[in-house]
């Protein structure tokens, strides 16, 4: 039992670190993350994770662009999940003729890559808005959680106490949210560390193609594309970006396998 | 036969129905085609005849059976960017995409099973704990991130092989397929780690099952009993679980043709998105949306090889 709760306590301190980083950047940075010094200059004591290609701080700067993917990941599981559940709670809850054309069309949703579906959407809403980017990915992630949820929901809507329930008369929308929700949290807990995870790593992928968050607002994605560039001369800065990204979904990950873990579940 | 038919059948409706709703999307909220190419300048005389000269002027669903046909036909209508037929600009791109993918499904196949097999076989002991901590490190790391690294690495430095010149798939096979292999490399790590960990979960499972003590209390050894029973159970969730990784390959894929400057969709698809190039854009999504269902189809067929009673209609 104490391992089990090991990973759960490492993934929390570790996102708790984080977390306290990225709040510090919205306040505070070490420089100005904007202004230019030195280029390309090393990790020192005046700059712990070295500088850009315009002598930009690039720990400042990852703070930034940290702040900037946590943030959209967290808005994007946010839609995904609260109109994910209510689907997969209405469908599974309800089942019927409503249900069956939902998941077909959630079949056909799933055809398309992630990725590729979230570029279709930047595509026709128009590339390099921040709220689109948190739209195309919100979308794309509604049908996982719908599917994740929709089956938790199904296998608890004839269960004794559901029935004891709706004789004692609770309408649908109490059994719903007072009596079947808390019972899937075991379910929504992992799928929500998931969710972020894919949601951090899918806005870095778009901004490293540069169709998502784009310049002049920082973002881990777009910092790794500049930093491929000069890979040679200054390693430091592809290595501490991509550290950062790492970092934020390992930490989440640990939770996620804890939260597993907790719960007893075969892993 | 039969089983594979219906496979079949649904396999199609859902293509209907991806490609349905990729052709109402773009027609709908990307505007006139004919409009972009001539500008805002354009008299409307002009625009009246572009528009029947790209076919804008028929109803939408004739338009959208042409062009679904026009996946057979060659015809997928013109680029706006290039004025080029959208086919003749991604044929020799598909072949490329289809190729990384295959490579980096074989890859995440070979390698994961064994080490899936190893380490349900392994449980419990102390490295096991080490095992799930690296199988996380591994998820978390972007494929784009490792492209990077091993594009410099392999590439730069060793010099395996020349990032940014990517060999001709019909003269130089084994160059190309080396080339690709470095990318396929990046987008498999996080893929076989998640395979491994859920190859684990099933087998582990398994394990449990009364056939399974039963066989040991006979006095068959634990790992006779693994490879000759668990195995043939524990598969069929893990071929479905592969199929849908084929969707998060074509998604990796996108990103990673980037980092390596591999002439392939992925590359097409973004660059056609910045420039506003819907006929590319929308042809090159459902291609890719067709392979991922062909392979979710595969694996159902292949499935029923393995466990015949899936085709009465059981869920994997």
């Amino acid at each position: 039992m104490r391992r089990q709760n090991g990973y759960l306590t490492a993934g929390l301190i570790l996102a708790g670190a984080m977390a306290a980083l990225i709040l510090l950047g919205f306040f505070w940075t070490p420089c100005d993350p904007n202004a230019m010094g030195m280029d390309r200059a090393g990790p020192s004591l005046a700059h712990l994770m070295g500088t850009d290609n315009f002598g930009r701080d690039i720990l400042s700067r990852v703070m930034k662009g940290a702040g900037a993917t946590a943030s959209i990941a967290l808005a994007t599981v946010a839609i995904g999940a609260v109109c994910g559940t209510a689907v997969g709670a209405l469908t599974g809850y309800f089942g019927g003729v409503v249900d069956e054309v939902l998941m077909r069309f959630n079949d056909a949703l799933t055809a398309f890559p992630s990725v590729l579906l979230a570029l279709v959407v930047i595509s026709i809403l128009g590339p390099g808005k921040r709220l689109n980017v948190i739209l195309a990915l919100g979308l794309v992630f509604i049908p996982s959680f719908a599917r994740i949820t929709r089956t938790a929901f199904a296998a608890l809507r004839d269960a004794n106490y559901v029935q004891s329930a709706r004789l004692m008369g609770a309408g649908s929308g109490r059994i719903l949210l007072v009596h079947i929700l808390p019972n899937v949290m075991h379910v929504l807990l992992p799928a929500l560390t998931i969710g972020f995870n894919n949601a951090v790593l899918a806005e870095a992928s778009m901004s490293y193609l540069g169709i998502g968050v784009t310049p002049p607002d920082a973002s881990l994605g777009y910092m790794l594309s500049e930093a491929q560039g000069m890979f040679g001369i200054a390693p430091w800065y592809a290595v501490g970006t991509g550290l950062v990204i790492i970092l934020m979904v390992f930490s989440a990950g640990l939770i996620g396998e804890g939260l597993q873990r907790d719960h007893g579940e075969a892993v | 036969m039969k089983y594979a038919a219906k496979k079949i059948a649904a396999m199609l409706l859902t293509m209907v129905i991806v490609s349905l709703l990729a052709f109402t999307a773009f027609s709908l909220i990307s505007g006139d085609a004919a409009e972009i190419m001539l500008g805002t300048q354009a008299t409307p005389e002009r625009l009246a005849e572009l528009r029947a000269e790209l076919g804008l002027d028929r109803p939408l669903p004739v338009r959208y059976l042409s062009w679904l046909s026009g996946f057979f036909t060659g015809d997928l209508g013109v680029s706006i960017q290039y004025k080029q037929p959208v086919w003749d600009l991604i044929a020799p791109k598909v072949l490329v995409t289809l190729c990384l993918s295959l490579l980096c499904f074989l890859l995440i196949a070979a390698v994961s099973v064994p080490l899936g097999l190893r380490s349900a076989g392994k449980s419990g002991g102390a490295l096991d704990g080490l095992g799930t901590v690296v199988n996380q490190l591994c998820m978390a790391v972007p494929p784009f991130f490792t492209g990077i690294l091993l594009s410099w690495g392999f590439g730069i430095v060793l010099k395996w092989f020349m990032p940014g010149s990517f060999p001709d798939l019909g003269r130089d096979f084994l160059g190309a397929v080396k080339y690709l292999f470095f990318a396929a490399a990046a987008i498999a790590i996080p893929r076989i780690a998640m395979t491994v960990r859920m190859l684990r979960a099933t087998i582990l499972t398994e394990m449990q099952r009364d056939y399974v003590r039963t066989a040991i209390s006979r006095g068959s050894d634990r790992r006779r009993v693994l490879y000759r029973h668990v195995l043939k159970n524990a598969l069929p969730p893990v071929v479905t679980f592969l199929a849908q990784t084929m969707a998060e390959i074509v998604a990796a894929g996108i990103v990673v043709e980037q980092v390596f400057v591999i002439p392939g969709l992925g590359r097409m698809l973004v660059t056609s998105i910045s420039n506003r190039d819907y006929p590319v854009v929308q042809a090159i999504v459902v291609i890719l949306a067709f392979w991922v269902v062909l392979a979710g189809t595969a694996a159902d067929i292949i499935n029923t090889r393995i466990d015949p009673r899936l085709r009465l209609g059981g869920e994997v």
